[in-house]
């Protein structure tokens, strides 16, 4: 058997300037997204509240066994708030100790979960307004996302237009587990502008949705919870192949953000089998699912699976296509990824350029 | 069959790397002997040390959080011992024993080096062959004092 790699590098970074597709800003108080909310909406959150599908205002489903919801431990600001709140210290020890020249936010919070659409409308346009105030307008190695209220295809759409000229956002972001299957037609007005505009779009691995974890419910751990991630993915994935989605869009561009790639092959194969005995079922799906796949979809890396032998990643990764991988961090969350030592498998300088740079830089024309 | 040559061992230093008082229980302090960095803990009164880097991704294991063996031998039974002598790693949770340097997941495999620290007394370190660079040593004092 092959033995796994568990050393250190010691060398400081085999690439130049890393780009890390997931990065979450957080606010420094608690009610801090109300100061970018027009007062009708302030006043409106003051006396109901942001009611969500989840149950406890201010809480995620799960415990998480860090302090803060999951945070990496040596992740506080020296000089208070939560991490990822402080610019200067994120700037420090993301962007400078692990040599990273652009960091695309992916910004978690209820507005596009809210019960309210009109108020999860606004607290998305805050949330944008938020992003460049506090981050990317300060920082131009950060770039933020369009936060879109994705129930309301009509207002997404608004939202998208009125952010597109703005070239600090490099990507729409849309929660995978919506109300309906992402495929469904009510959403795919928010595709024909991502299309138009050439802006991919970013579903996100979330705490936060309208659905339960699991499609049998809720689990009973955190352990479950973080590895039912991949299951939302994978229903965003074959949702919108079958439905049919590439076919009338078929320049769109999908990220998968933090929900793995391994379970990738094995869902291709047996979409493409099914297809092949029941594309009547589907005869708008013109082409073998796997072709649309390759031509529609990237996958940020982070968590990366870590098989005991090191060898079957790398066997995925083939598969996959190193031209469809990029790299994420999710600072500053506890299962955080570092550049320097993530990626335990023998890639040629190509393929790592590839994955943790010059796939992101001409996804997200970031130079 | 040719013979390699075996380096001469140099015969253990011993360094005094902090005051008693200065790591509560529960804390640690990450301290520099010889190149290392290594992570001295307090586990309630004992002393312990280990390399502070994770082997996993290279975290600092002096900010990872103390916690106990967690063991069941069938659900809903859960039994806790070895109150803080473990180390879990401020990422990802890898957790290592403070005694041995062994990860509870991968001990065979996974492992950060551990280092022998004992408590000594100011009077002592002032006669002795410590290396303390970086205190003022007072004979009223406790020292923790650490083998490399």
């Amino acid at each position: 058997m092959e033995t796994p790699v568990l050393e250190r590098s010691s060398e400081k970074s085999q690439i130049q300037g890393v780009v890390d597709c997931d990065v979450h800003p957080a606010f420094s108080k608690p009610d801090q997204l109300l100061d970018y909310l027009p007062e009708r909406w302030k006043t409106h959150v003051r006396d109901f509240a942001v009611r969500t599908a989840n149950p406890l205002l201010g809480t995620l489903p799960y415990p998480r066994m860090t302090p803060g919801n999951g945070m990496r431990r040596d992740s506080w600001p020296p000089n208070g708030g939560p991490p990822a709140s402080d610019l200067a210290f994120l700037q420090q020890q993301l962007l400078e100790e692990c040599n990273i020249d652009y960091g695309i936010l992916q910004p978690l919070a209820a507005g596009s979960m809210a019960f309210n659409q009109e108020l999860g409308a606004a607290l998305c346009a805050a949330l944008n307004d938020w992003q460049i105030d506090k981050f990317a307008g300060p920082e131009p190695r950060l770039k933020a996302s369009i936060c879109i209220s994705q129930e309301d295809a009509k207002e997404s759409v608004a939202e998208i237009d009125r952010r597109v000229t703005d070239r600090r956002f490099v990507q729409i972001a849309m929660p995978p587990r919506t109300l309906e299957p992402c495929g469904r037609r009510r959403y795919w007005p928010i595709y024909e502008a991502a299309e138009h505009y050439g802006l991919p779009i970013g579903l996100h691995t979330s705490a936060f949705g309208y659905r339960p974890n699991t499609p049998s419910g809720w689990s009973s751990f955190y352990l479950e919870e973080h590895y039912a991630a991949s299951n939302s993915l994978q229903t965003v994935l074959s949702s919108m192949i079958l439905e049919g989605v590439f076919e009338q869009f078929p320049k769109l561009k999908i990220v998968l953000v933090e929900g793995g790639f391994s379970w990738l092959p094995s869902l291709v194969w047996r979409l493409d089998r099914e297809w092949k005995r029941m594309r009547d079922e589907v005869p708008h799906v013109k082409r073998k699912p796997s072709e649309y796949v390759r031509e529609n979809f990237w996958y940020t890396t982070q968590p990366i699976e870590e098989p005991e032998n090191n060898r079957h990643l790398l066997d995925i990764l083939r598969w996959i296509g190193t031209d469809r991988l990029m790299f994420s961090t999710d600072y500053p969350h506890w299962d955080f990824d570092d550049p320097r030592f993530a990626f335990k498998v023998p890639l040629t300088p190509a393929e790592r350029s590839a994955i943790f740079r010059d796939n992101a830089v001409e996804l997200f024309g970031l130079k | 069959m040719s013979t390699t040559p075996t380096r001469e061992k140099r015969p253990p230093a011993r360094h005094v790397v902090a005051r008693v008082d200065e790591i509560a229980p529960g804390a640690s302090k990450l301290v520099h002997v010889e190149g290392r960095d290594i992570a001295v803990f307090n586990v309630a009164g004992e002393f312990m040390a280990i390399a502070n880097r994770c082997p996993h991704e290279g975290a600092d294991l002096c900010k990872g959080k103390l916690t106990s063996l967690f063991e069941s031998d069938e659900p809903g039974v859960v039994k806790m011992s070895r109150h803080g002598e473990l180390v879990r790693c401020p990422w990802h949770g890898w957790e290592f024993d403070l005694r041995s340097g062994k990860s509870w997941c991968d001990p065979a495999r996974t492992r950060v080096k551990s280092y022998d620290v004992a408590v000594e007394h100011g009077a002592r370190l002032v006669e002795g062959t410590y290396r303390a660079e970086v205190f003022k040593i007072s004979v009223d004092d406790e020292y923790v004092v650490l083998e490399l």
